[in-house]
Order: C-alpha cells, then sequence, then structure tokens
C-alpha cells in the first residue's frame, strides 16, 4: 500500500517535471525563433537602408585594406619617417585619453563616495549624485566633443572634457559598487578622533578600494584611447585628426594612412597589454597578502 | 617561544619602513597627478583657450536650446512683410495670416512686449517706440538706412553706421538694412515642436487637441505631429530605431560568430596548440584595429548606412567576445560533462548538456551588457558612417543655428542609452535569475 501510493507519487512528480521540462523547451524554441526572426528581419531593413548592399560590398570588403597595404609596400622606404611624422599626433592622442581618464577618475571617486550610502557627506542628495552620473554615462563623447568644438574651436581641450564627463559616470558607477562593499570601521575610527569627511574618505576609504579604483581607470584608459582616436576623426585634434587628412587626399597617398594605421594599432596592443598585466598584478598580486591578514 | 628585544626593534623597522611608503604613495600619487595635469595644461595651451573661445557663439548656443525667436522681415523694395519661426521658409506664415502680436495692415505694427512698439511704414518707414529712450525712425533707401535718433549720445545697444542700424533691447532685435528691415521676438521653449503653422492644430492647447481627437480627428493629429516639417518627427523615430538596429544586430551578430570561434582558442576544448594560438592572436588582432579603422574600411565597402555601422560593431566586438567567450569556456567546470559522459552522451550532447547550460548565463551576461554600451557606440559610429540619431545630431551641429535640435537628440540619446541600460539589466535579471532557479 505504502509502496504504491510512493510509486504514484514519483509517477506524479515525474510527470510533473517532464511537463516542466517540455514547456521550458517550448520557451526556448519560441524564444530563439523568435530572435532569429528579429536577427533576419533587422538585418534586412539595415540592408535596404544602407547605401550598398551587403551582398555587393562583402566581395569588396578587402579592397580598401588591400589598397592601403599595397600602397604602402610600394612606398615602404618611406614608412619610418610617416610613423615618426605621426608621433607628436600620437602623444597627443595618448594625453588626451590620459588627462581625461585621471581627471575622470578625480569626479568619479568623488561622485561616487557622495552616492554610496553610509559614506555621503549628504545622504539626502545621494539620488541626485546617482542621476548626475547615468546622464554623464548615457551621453556619447562626440556629442559633448562637437558642441564644444563649435564653441571653443579645434583642439585637443574639446575632446579631453568630453571623454573625462563620460569617464566620469562610467567609473562612477563602477566605483560606488566597489564602495558598497568597504569596511566602514576604518571610517568609525576616523571619526572617533575627529577627522572631517574629506580625511575620512581619503585615510578611511581609498586605502580600501584603491587597488580596484586603479584596475578600473586602467580599463577606461583602454576605452578613451580608442575614444580619443574617434573624436580626432571628427575634428579634435591628435591621430585620428591626421588619419582623416591622410584618408582625404585620396588614391596614391595612402602610405600616411597606412602609417597611421600601423601607429594606432601598435599603441592599442601595446596599453591593452600594458594595462592587462599591471591589471592581474593589482588583482592577484593583492589577494594573498588580504588572505593572510584575515 | 619567547620575543627578543632584536626581534622586537625588527619590526619596529618593518612597520616603520612601512609607514614611510605608505605616507611617500598618499603624497607621491597625487603630485605626480597634478604634475602631469600640470603639463597637459600647458601643453593643451588651455590658458589660450579662453581668448580663443567664442562667447557670443556660447550664448547663441545656450538661449537658443531653450528659446526660439520669431522673425518679421519686410523687403524694403517689394514691402513684403513675412512673419516666421527661426526665418526657416517651412515655418513661414501665409500672406494674410499672423500671430496676435503683430497686426498685419498698410502699416504693420509688431508689438515686441513691454511697451516696445516696432511700426513698418509708411513706405519703407521704420519707427521704434522704445521705453524711457525715445522714438527711433528709419527711412531706409538706396543711399542708406537715414536713421534718427532721440536726443543725446547713441546708447552702446545701438550699433549704427551709415548701411546698417541694429539695435539690441531686453524685449527683441531691429536691424535695419538698405533692403531689409527684420525684427526677432525671443519666445521660451521650442515653437512648432508639435504641429507646424500650416496644422489646423497649430497653437491650440492639449485640451483642445484631446477634443478634437475625441471627435475623430486622431488620424489626422497624428499625422499632422508625425509629418511635421520641421521636427521630422518620423525620421527621428526612424534613425532612432536604426541606431537600436545597429547596437543590436552589432552586438548579437558577434556573439553568434565569435562562439564557435572562442571553442577553438579555449585550452580545454581545443587540442591543437597551433589553432589556440591563431585564434587568439585573430581576436587581439581585430580588437586592437578598433572600431574606428573598421568603419573606415567597411564604409569604403558597403556605403554609408546602418549597415556598416552594424557590421563594424560586430567585427569590432567579434574579438573582445572572443576573449571573454574563451575564458568563460576554460572556466568550465568539468564535473557535470563527466556526468553527462556517463549516460553514454555523444559530443554533440557533451556540449549541449554539460557545457552550454554552464556558460550561457555569461555570455547572456556579457552580451547584454554590450548591447547597452553599443548604443552609445552606434550613436559615434552612425555619426562617421551616416546612419540612425548619430547622422541627425551631427547634422545639426554642423548647421550652427539648430541648438534647439541638437539638445532635443541628446536629451532622446540620454533617454534611449537609459532605456536600453534597463531593458538590459531587466532582461539580465529574467534569463539569468529564472534559469538558475529553474527545474
Amino acid at each position: 500500500m505504502a509502496d504504491t501510493t510512493a510509486r504514484m507519487g514519483t509517477d506524479a512528480v515525474q510527470a510533473d517535471y517532464m511537463a516542466l521540462t517540455r514547456r521550458k523547451r517550448v520557451y526556448s524554441v519560441v524564444l530563439l525563433a523568435v530572435f532569429v526572426a528579429l536577427m533576419a528581419a533587422g538585418f534586412r531593413t539595415a540592408d535596404s537602408r544602407n547605401a550598398g548592399g551587403f551582398w555587393d560590398g562583402i566581395t569588396h570588403v578587402f579592397d580598401f585594406p588591400a589598397e592601403v597595404l599595397g600602397e604602402a609596400w610600394a612606398n615602404a622606404a618611406r614608412l619610418p619617417g610617416h610613423l615618426v611624422d605621426h608621433l607628436p599626433a600620437l602623444v597627443e592622442t595618448l594625453n588626451i585619453a590620459a588627462a581625461s581618464t585621471l581627471i575622470g577618475t578625480a569626479f568619479g571617486t568623488l561622485l561616487a563616495l557622495l552616492s554610496t550610502r553610509g559614506l555621503a557627506r549628504w545622504p539626502g542628495l545621494i539620488p541626485v549624485f546617482r542621476r548626475t552620473m547615468d546622464v554623464a554615462r548615457a551621453i556619447p563623447e562626440i556629442v559633448i566633443a562637437l558642441v564644444l568644438i563649435f564653441v571653443l574651436g579645434g583642439g585637443p581641450v574639446p575632446a579631453m572634457i568630453a571623454i573625462a564627463i563620460h569617464t566620469t559616470g562610467a567609473l562612477g558607477k563602477l566605483f560606488s559598487e566597489v564602495n558598497e562593499n568597504v569596511s566602514l570601521k576604518p571610517v568609525e575610527g576616523l571619526q572617533s578622533v575627529g577627522a572631517t569627511w574629506a580625511q575620512k574618505m581619503y585615510l578611511g576609504v581609498i586605502p580600501q578600494v584603491g587597488p580596484n579604483y586603479v584596475s578600473y581607470a586602467l580599463l577606461r584608459l583602454e576605452i578613451n584611447i580608442r575614444a580619443s582616436a574617434i573624436l580626432g576623426f571628427v575634428g579634435a585634434g591628435g591621430i585620428g585628426y591626421d588619419l582623416r587628412n591622410a584618408m582625404s587626399w585620396g588614391q596614391g597617398r595612402y602610405d600616411q594612412a597606412a602609417a597611421i594605421f600601423i601607429l594606432l594599432f601598435l599603441t592599442i596592443v601595446a596599453v591593452d597589454q600594458f594595462s592587462g598585466y599591471l591589471r592581474t598584478q593589482l588583482t592577484h598580486g593583492r589577494q594573498p597578502r588580504e588572505g593572510a591578514r584575515a | 617561544m619567547t620575543v627578543t628585544t632584536s626581534d622586537i626593534d625588527l619590526l619596529k623597522a618593518g612597520a616603520d619602513h612601512l609607514f614611510r611608503t605608505k605616507r611617500l604613495m598618499g603624497f607621491a600619487v597625487p603630485a605626480v597627478a597634478i604634475l602631469y595635469l600640470a603639463y597637459i595644461f600647458f601643453a593643451f595651451d588651455v590658458a589660450g583657450l579662453w581668448s580663443r573661445a567664442d562667447v557670443e557663439k556660447a550664448h547663441t548656443l545656450i538661449s537658443d536650446s531653450y528659446s526660439y525667436k520669431m522673425h518679421v522681415t519686410r523687403d524694403n523694395r517689394t514691402g513684403q512683410v513675412d512673419v516666421s519661426i527661426e526665418g526657416r521658409r517651412n515655418g513661414t506664415y501665409d500672406a494674410d495670416k499672423a500671430p496676435d502680436w503683430v497686426a498685419r495692415g498698410t502699416e504693420t505694427v509688431i508689438d515686441l512686449g513691454r511697451d516696445n512698439i516696432v511700426t513698418f511704414g509708411p513706405g519703407s518707414r521704420v519707427t521704434y517706440a522704445i521705453p524711457g529712450y525715445g522714438t527711433f525712425t528709419a527711412d531706409p533707401g538706396r543711399n542708406g538706412v537715414n536713421a534718427t535718433y532721440p536726443p543725446g549720445e547713441l546708447p552702446g545697444w545701438i550699433n549704427a553706421s551709415r548701411n546698417r542700424v541694429a539695435i539690441t533691447t531686453e524685449a527683441g532685435r531691429l536691424t535695419v538694412t538698405r533692403n531689409r528691415t527684420e525684427v526677432f521676438r525671443y519666445f521660451l521653449g521650442w515653437e512648432a515642436f508639435w504641429f507646424t503653422i500650416d496644422s489646423p492644430y497649430y497653437g491650440m492647447n492639449v485640451i483642445d487637441v484631446a477634443s478634437h481627437a475625441v471627435r475623430g480627428e486622431a488620424g489626422d493629429i497624428w499625422t499632422a505631429f508625425w509629418t511635421n516639417t520641421m521636427w521630422r518627427h518620423q525620421d527621428v523615430a526612424w534613425a532612432l530605431f536604426e541606431t537600436i538596429l545597429m547596437a543590436f544586430l552589432g552586438t548579437f551578430g558577434a556573439g553568434i560568430v565569435a562562439l564557435p570561434l572562442a571553442f577553438l582558442a579555449a585550452r580545454n576544448f581545443s587540442p591543437f596548440l597551433a589553432v589556440r594560438f591563431t585564434m587568439r592572436r585573430a581576436f587581439d588582432f581585430v580588437r586592437g584595429v578598433d572600431a574606428l579603422i573598421w568603419t573606415i574600411v567597411l564604409a569604403r565597402a558597403f556605403g554609408p548606412g546602418p549597415l556598416t555601422g552594424a557590421l563594424a560593431i560586430l567585427v569590432t566586438d567579434t574579438g573582445t567576445f572572443g576573449k571573454i567567450f574563451s575564458e568563460a569556456l576554460e572556466n568550465v567546470d568539468k564535473a557535470p560533462i563527466e556526468g553527462v559522459t556517463s549516460t553514454g552522451a555523444n559530443a554533440v550532447q557533451r556540449y549541449r548538456f554539460g557545457v552550454i547550460p554552464q556558460v550561457v548565463p555569461v555570455l547572456i551576461s556579457q552580451l547584454l551588457y554590450f548591447l547597452e554600451s553599443n548604443t552609445r557606440s552606434a550613436t559615434v559610429i552612425g555619426a562617421i558612417t551616416g546612419g540612425g540619431i548619430g547622422l541627425l545630431i551631427t547634422q545639426a551641429i554642423i548647421t550652427q543655428q539648430d541648438w534647439e535640435k541638437v539638445t532635443y537628440f541628446i536629451v532622446l540619446i540620454v533617454l534611449l542609452v537609459m532605456a536600453m541600460d534597463s531593458l538590459s539589466g531587466w532582461l539580465r535579471r529574467r534569463l539569468i535569475a529564472g534559469g538558475d532557479s529553474g527545474p
């Protein structure tokens, strides 16, 4: 008797389970079908609204790189000279990225501290600072840069301000997530000896979150170098500006463009590698020591 | 175990050293940062920036972004008077119509508010009664503006020469040249945002429009709004859609391309070192070339448009996803795969039931993160390749006078990115949390 009930129980459970699995599978298939349909429809729409069609273009994808490389190869002797010529512009691009990362990190830190519960100077204003970061993060750099170029004229400063604003928002969000896990004991200790808010933050919080902050800031530096090259392309100076000029000279002068492509590529790879190395040092190099302390 | 004095000294020395390095770091890092910023200050010539900055432009930009001006223009040769929004042809009133502060007739009387009255006529004469100053009169003709001012020295807000007079008051602005007399009056807001002047619904308040809609004109009202020739709501909606489309196609396309390649690059799935090495270098190469260069290269092949933008995102992100996915694959737990193998599963089933369930949450969450950030990238790439809202905003900036539109597009982009942010967060929670708690 007990045996049959148990068997009926397991049968019911099994039937239930099979029904659930079936339903889940149906959902998955429907979701997948919707996704595939969206992709296909999206592709067709994009294709029809593009100036050149996909199937015409796909055969010509390598025409332009081949042309550029061919000309670079033909004028290989001039290439080292071009590389040296464009170094100042590259330095400017790097400076834009580095300065904006630095400024963005400073403001991001401030906003993150002001918008973390438990650390905020004015707890009532936390939503205001959060919204500020959201908006700063959402505006694409190119928009601020173009508006500032109109007012301030071309040059690196509009790009620097534009990237710094976006960096402030992006890093502020990441930093405030890091701040959530901060131990409040050092802060309380500092409070007991009468420290001001700035002292509590600089001496009590920053040493705890420093490695994480630096790691995120390095990641941002990689992104910002790319952004600063793009902004140069719309008139903000640096290697992107040189690239646009080199492109506009057209056929027969692509060896300059090739040199810039090479410089940009090498820089991005080098910075990626360097910052990747530093970040592993920061996160993995620290862990044993923190573990040992605990 | 006893602690000797020398041990204590050693510990003290160690602690002192630690404090010294910490103190040094505490001061050195900010000092280096400040030194670097000082170098940037001079390298970028920030001091000289203020002399180059154009305050006038900044003023136009800001005031134009929240206000608009109405032009009342008289052609002094034909005597024709036009009333228009910002001087646009598609914002011009018909010859027999005018807003209530302009009285048409043989003499056109323009009330600028605050007792400022400008009168066109008779003939080509223009008079401007300026409260607290007097009446300005001009008879523009072939030999100049022929202006008459109230007695006394000319104030700073009147800019006068033989052929041109410009008077800027708090109420508006009057410019007189030989061929043209023009009055500007400034208003708050964005004019004709809902309906253009030629629409019957222009100037109606919300309640009136709603009552018309209830009486069966909803379709007409929508058409009038949707085909607004000044704000082009239809084109803007399409542009926003194109931007989302670029981000969507690019992100998920990259995911689809990168997943199989990631298997080839993962140590535990790809037995051949050479294949692994090649795949990884390929990912690094694609990432290193950068979206800017890919955009330029692809724009040459496919021409401007959303497809080019989508492909540029797709190619760049294939490198990034390949790297992330292969790292996720290298971190999979072996136990479920062995469990599935022990039931006699073949290779495909091993992947389907042993590997995919482990990596799918990571993949989906990465894809959704990138979907949000690519919405912003799509705006930037659109500005370069010419597609989506990025193209519209660069066009509006290039005209250097549509700052109200620039503001409108910035608001739209911010809202779009925030909406994508919430959507991706919501989907992440739904898909991943739902997948974990399910049977």
